[in-house]
């Protein structure tokens, strides 16, 4: 079952054809000449962009050339003919987009690609989620910020083909040739004024050869892509229609809650109460989730399944468990950033006589916190398996419940539902583990979420991070720039979303930092975090701690603190050469467009003007995934410990805008995030156990937190390459906030979040808080 | 287990549950109605707001008993057919949604405050303490502002 992200398809328009339907019929053409359409690819890949150094001194930045989103681009590139496009006997284009639509805007983006090569209103055009299709291989992985990229490198060369196809079969009808056919709204028109609709034309387009040679259009003919265009699904969503995982009709599907232990890892040693907790009112059984897992473990707990989630709810609560520690036992965030210091590795001495400017900064570990928790389904027959979830890798999640399940890979159906956020937690599948295993032993079908204190507690996090700096100045200039990052390892054990490169991070399962997934860990590290100065000799180094936590990436994972310090730096390397921010920054970037979206935020956020005492301006820059943005906000410090930022102008320039709308919305939440991490939001591990159980206490920013003055800059199209969205939009964001704050308080940002916690007593460990009604 | 009657997006229902379970658990659960979404269970993120006899109400921490009788209005219910209620025309003019999952009880939210205060200020605004994830705070402030217009 595909889960519609755009308006359902009308099913009456399907007609069945030997089984096939005429649908899809298209689909399997267009996708037969694998080579031939492959061979085309490559027009709209990126180049690589030309660095241009000002200083002599610094070498070239590795993500200058190559970035993560490269490497997915080009690991997908292969499969792409297989991906399903399907022009419907009722008219309407399907795409069965193999990634996770989590509120990016990634369906609406590749929504505008085909309707802009297939002439068809957006409005004609259904963007479904793919199924977890293996032969697809690396073609099947959310992350990186790359998916517009990856579809822009291939999608309109598809599209474009498709559309040949159909003028060919327009031509075959009328006896002529396709010179002089042109398509509006989905309708073929001939120089004679003859007309087909697309609809008329899809099953004899299917029976016809693949045209070579179709070429996308240039962009100077773009009507669709770089114009305005509203979410496919905003209907739905405003109407109450979008469907998410728990709102699938799966028949007889249980609801089913978690308790989980009171130290992270923790183990149950025994429940004292089963048989009582068994006879409560709804309650259809309690099962303790075995260990076992492939890839990584399945999560202990117990979980109670329920005729309602009020009842499973009320049941999980009513466990009397004996939990086991775990590895973190007597840990908190103290010992473990104690840790990460000692692992940093030696700076370089500085020359004699020069000038340094120095600083040591800690990271507290952040939750994803999606509105929509952990959660999935699982229907678990003897001889198959059928899953519903929202995944950001659904081919290694078939492949390895496939293996837990003991069934062949192929009996194991895996739908990915677009889900409530994700921001990377879904690029791990544990909560399909432990909703299949539930499945395995009551024979029911398993419906499963975490409760949102769990879902903050025992889920995975970015890991918490130590960074020490120094820049060595001689004569006025920078002339080096150190920075030592140690970090909780990154859980990376996905891979490229399949299991032979989840296999190579991920053997033996038991070890926490296995030689595969450090060598992942250090890859993303290399290709995503930049320098955007000419420092001299710049390094950045992780060491990766193997400390036994659950992690995983977060949306920008290990670019957000490290570049966030570097603007922190940069702001009192400024300061000790006594220049302006904004100068000191124009003079060292490396790169024209890095200046061009200072310069931007510069003017239309009026830098340097004059601000009242315990308020200021901050600016950042940041390029990340070959895009590049700068932020310019204002900071309200008067009331100490609760700084606000009241005013943001970014400017982004992703090279290729595809929906202005979609990349405003995500700078936008980018600086949402930006002012939970630098400001308010961060987890407090005391005794192997974050303390944090809900937004009330892991301050992820609210209405009254986001600036009610925000201008975003969508910078034009001036024919650079397209870059990465996803996560862009919180480094500049950061950095900015920070020196705002810096500069409004007199105070160095060293410790983030920066804001006074709230006070307060947490929910007991391994236990979860009981509902107060009001009513 | 006991009986409970009350009015669902305009139409009565009548389901069997116990007194305590919440209303939240009672739509989603029993009467399959999936517009209203669980995000914490302790009145904190507010995606389960819906309302109650024109109220906004947190439907986890709302029991079914103390419905009863009353007029109960989920996302589902808030168009007149095919008509959007113009806080919903309001949040499509201005593409305010990115995942979605909050925006049925953000809507809500806003439904209640503008039954309150026909011309809310930014503090009213900045009162609602409905959790986005995404961070779309913005264009919901300026979709209520646009749709406090339409309601006149």
């Amino acid at each position: 079952m595909n889960q519609p992200i755009g308006p359902a398809p009308d099913p009456d328009s399907v007609t069945e054809l030997s089984s096939i339907s005429r649908r899809s019929l298209l689909a399997y053409a267009v996708s037969a000449p694998v080579l031939t359409v492959a061979a085309g690819f490559g027009a709209n890949l990126a180049a690589p962009s030309t660095a241009v150094a000002a200083l002599a001194l610094t070498p070239p930045d590795t993500v200058d050339t190559y970035d993560i989103g490269d490497s997915l681009v080009q690991t997908a590139l292969p499969t792409m003919p297989l991906v399903t496009l399907a022009v419907g006997t009722d008219g309407r284009v399907r795409l069965d987009l193999p990634r996770l639509e989590s509120g990016q805007g990634i369906a609406t983006a590749c929504g505008m690609m085909v309707a802009e090569e297939l002439d068809v209103p957006l409005a004609m055009v259904d963007v479904t989620a793919a199924d977890a299709r293996p032969e697809l291989m690396f073609n099947q992985i959310s992350g990186g910020s790359a998916a517009v990229r990856c579809f822009d490198a291939a999608l309109p060369l598809i599209a474009a083909t498709a559309r040949a196809r159909l003028l060919a079969a327009a031509a075959q009808q009328w006896g002529t040739s396709t010179f002089g056919l042109t398509v509006d709204a989905g309708v073929v028109i001939a120089p004679d004024g003859r007309t087909a609709t697309y609809a008329s034309l899809t099953v004899l387009a299917s029976t016809l050869p693949a045209p070579t040679g179709a070429v996308p259009k240039p962009s100077s003919q773009y009507k669709v892509i770089g114009k305005a265009a509203a979410r496919l699904d905003a209907r739905d969503i405003v109407t109450g229609k979008k469907k998410f995982t728990m709102d699938q009709a799966v028949p007889n599907a249980k609801p089913t809650m978690l308790r989980m232990p009171s130290q992270i890892r923790g183990t149950v040693v025994s429940v004292n109460n089963l048989n009582t907790v068994a006879g409560m009112p709804g309650v259809i059984a309690v099962v303790v989730v075995p260990g076992g897992g492939t890839i990584v473990p399945n999560p202990p707990g117990v979980a109670v399944m329920a005729e309602t989630f009020g009842q499973a709810y009320a049941a999980a609560n009513a466990l009397d468990i004996t939990w086991g520690d775990g590895p973190l036992k007597g840990q908190s965030d103290a010992t473990i950033q104690a840790t990460l210091k000692a692992a940093i590795a030696p700076l370089a001495l500085p020359p004699l006589g020069a000038l340094t400017v120095e600083g040591e900064f800690q990271f507290a570990a952040a939750t994803h916190c999606p509105m929509e928790v952990e959660c999935a389904i699982a229907d678990v027959r003897a001889d198959r398996a059928e899953i519903w979830a929202g995944l950001q890798t659904p081919i290694i999640t078939q492949q390895a419940i496939a293996i837990d399940l003991g069934l062949p890979q192929d009996k194991v159906k895996v739908h990915v539902v677009p889900s409530g956020g994700s921001f990377g937690r879904r690029l791990f599948w544990d909560p399909v583990q432990v909703a299949a295993q539930v499945s395995k032993l009551t024979g029911r079908v398993c419906k499963l979420m975490y409760h949102r204190t769990d879902d903050i507690r025992q889920t995975r996090v970015r890991p918490p991070q130590y960074h020490k700096v120094r820049a060595t100045l001689l004569l006025g200039q920078v002339i080096a720039y150190e920075q030592r990052i140690a970090a909780v390892r990154l859980d990376a054990r996905h891979g490229y979303g399949e299991i032979v490169t989840a296999s190579g991070g991920a053997l033996p399962p038991i070890v926490q930092q296995t030689v595969g997934n450090l060598g992942y860990e250090e890859f993303f590290f290399k290709t995503m975090v930049a320098s955007p100065y000419n420092f001299g000799v710049g390094t950045k180094v992780l060491t990766p701690v193997a400390i036994n936590m659950n992690t995983v990436s977060y949306r920008s994972v290990h670019i957000q603190p490290a570049r966030s310090v570097e603007e922190i730096m940069v702001d009192e390397i400024a300061r000790k050469l006594g220049m302006d921010p904004l100068a000191f920054r124009l003079s060292y970037l490396r790169l024209e467009r890095a200046r061009a979206v200072l310069r931007a935020v510069a003017a239309a956020g009026n830098w340097g003007k004059a601000m009242p005492a315990g308020c200021a301006q901050g600016i950042a820059v940041h390029q990340e995934t070959r895009s590049f943005t700068a932020s310019l906000v204002e900071v309200d410090a008067r009331e100490p410990g609760n700084a606000k930022v009241t005013k943001a102008v970014i400017a982004i320039d992703v090279g290729k805008p595809i929906n202005p709308l979609g990349i405003q919305a995500q700078i936008q939440g980018g600086l949402a995030e930006s002012i939970a991490l630098v400001l308010n939001a961060g987890l407090t591990i005391k005794d192997g156990l974050p303390i944090e159980s809900s937004y009330s206490n892991y301050r992820f920013t609210k209405m009254k937190d986001y600036p009610k003055d925000v201008q975003v800059i969508v910078m034009p199209n001036q024919g650079d390459p397209i870059g990465g969205l996803g996560e862009v939009g919180l480094s500049a964001n950061s950095g900015a906030i920070a020196n705002a704050y810096a500069r409004a308080t007199g105070l160095k940002p060293r410790k983030f979040p920066l804001n006074a916690q709230p006070v307060y007593t947490p929910v007991a460990p391994g236990k979860l808080p009981v509902p107060v009604f009001i009513s | 287990m006991s009986n409970y009657t009350f009015t669902l997006n305009g139409s009565s229902v009548n389901v069997d549950a116990p007194g305590d379970l919440a209303l939240l658990w009672v739509l989603r659960d029993k009467l399959g109605i999936t517009g209203p979404k669980y995000g914490c269970g302790v009145n904190v993120c507010k995606a389960c707001t819906c309302l109650v006899n024109g109220k906004a109400v947190p439907t986890c921490v709302t029991s079914v008993a103390s419905v009863a009788g009353k007029k109960v209005t989920t996302i589902e219910g808030l168009a007149n057919g095919d008509t959007l209620h113009p806080v919903q025309q309001a949040w499509l003019d201005r593409d305010v949604p990115q995942c979605g999952f909050c925006q049925p009880g953000q809507i809500m939210a806003a439904v209640d405050l503008l039954s309150r205060t026909k011309n809310p200020t930014d503090a009213d605004i900045d009162a609602i303490e409905n959790m986005c994830r995404c961070g779309t705070y913005g264009r919901i402030r300026e979709a209520i502002k646009a749709a406090a217009v339409a309601m006149g």
